[in-house]
């Protein structure tokens, strides 16, 4: 089902991001990736359960969630990825919908440029493509089976709606339309990334 | 192992009903074989034990995703990888995956056993359990 949750405009990434994290559960794993990392590590202290996941390949923060899920079905994953990083893995919204899982949350934000690299427009951007309208990420996300799908455009709407939206019936997929951050760089690194696994393993409590 | 992470090949696609089959190993399947490596290292964060089977093309499609997974993150993924036209050069006669599959494995730094023979089968075992107790990432790679 593909639902509007209200708003038409853009929502600033600092404000999407802090909504979400007044309204994440404590047992829920939070990835955040590019843009959405580089913001949510200024918000405040680190949870146990985030991964920050930088250095990345690009594109893999729902394959990652994807893993998560299927591995530990007790906890919800939020993955938090931009749309150039969804466009270089359309593939897995298929994937996730193949492999069952229903504890994972895809929070796509929307800018419609690659922010980090100086702000050029992404292949799915209307102003990548003759003025054409820009990808319809929710109606992808639809297509590829996600039984919640929303968008929301407004910081009102998102605060307002963000608990409703995050306990869908999962699979969910969320497209917050984002303003770009104009001198959004590339986040630095928050440690050592296998220091930062064996925390994170620790803190789920396996090996 | 509790879960192989897959996109399968003409050799390698063949064991999926096996692994469907087998009650404990849950079959994966995804787009492409960038996505395996990086499931397989969700999979392993959360407590499973992944494999990734692919074939040399797939990971030639991949280096970037096995790159953060297995050096970036240092996660001890193992896989196995199908290497076309190893044993048939009849029917792509000049494939350059023959060139190029064990000198992207070495670029890779990963630790492979090469298996031309259903009689090495135990390598595979013996080579999986090794990486395993070692917590590093190798491969078994199965002529084709």
């Amino acid at each position: 089902m593909s639902a509007t949750a209200g708003g038409v405009g853009r929502i600033p990434l600092v404000d999407a991001l802090r909504t979400l994290r007044a309204a994440r559960r404590d047992d829920d794993i939070v990835i955040t990736t590019m843009g959405s990392a580089r913001e949510w590590m200024r918000l405040g202290d680190p949870h146990p359960l985030d991964i920050v996941l930088v250095p990345s390949a690009m594109g893999h923060g729902t394959s990652i969630g994807l893993g998560l899920a299927l591995a530990r079905p007790d906890k919800r994953i939020i993955v938090c990825m931009g749309d150039g990083s969804l466009l270089m893995n359309l593939g897995s919204l298929a994937s996730i919908i193949a492999a069952g899982v229903r504890n994972l949350v895809v929070i796509l934000f929307d800018n419609g440029v690659y922010e980090v690299t100086g702000l050029q427009p992404t292949a799915g951007a209307s102003g990548a493509r003759g003025g054409r309208r820009p990808v319809d990420f929710s109606a992808m996300a639809s297509a590829s089976g996600f039984d919640s799908v929303h968008r929301c455009g407004s910081t009102e709407a998102w605060t307002r709606e963000v608990s409703r939206l995050i306990d869908s019936p999962g699979p969910t997929f969320i497209a917050l339309d984002i303003e770009p951050v104009p001198d959004g760089t590339a986040p630095h690194s928050p440690g050592p990334a296998p220091d930062r696994a064996r925390r994170l393993m620790v803190a789920l409590g396996v090996r | 192992m509790t879960h192989v992470v897959t996109v399968p090949d003409s050799t390698i696609g063949r064991w999926e009903g096996a692994i469907e089959h087998s009650g404990d190993v849950r079959l994966v399947r995804v787009c492409r074989e960038g996505e395996a490596w990086q499931v397989a290292a969700g999979l392993y964060l959360g407590g499973a034990t992944p494999v990734v089977m692919i074939q040399c093309t797939g990971l030639f499609e991949s280096g970037d995703a096995l790159r953060n997974a297995l050096h970036d993150w240092k996660l001890p993924i193992f896989s196995i990888i199908g290497y076309r036209s190893y044993r048939d050069q009849a029917k792509l006669p000049g494939d350059t995956c023959l060139v190029f599959t064990e000198p992207v494995l070495e670029a890779w730094k990963i630790d492979y056993r090469l298996v031309t023979d259903p009689s090495q089968l135990d390598v595979i075992r013996e080579h999986f359990v090794a990486c395993r107790e070692a917590a590093r990432p190798g491969a078994a790679v199965i002529a084709e």
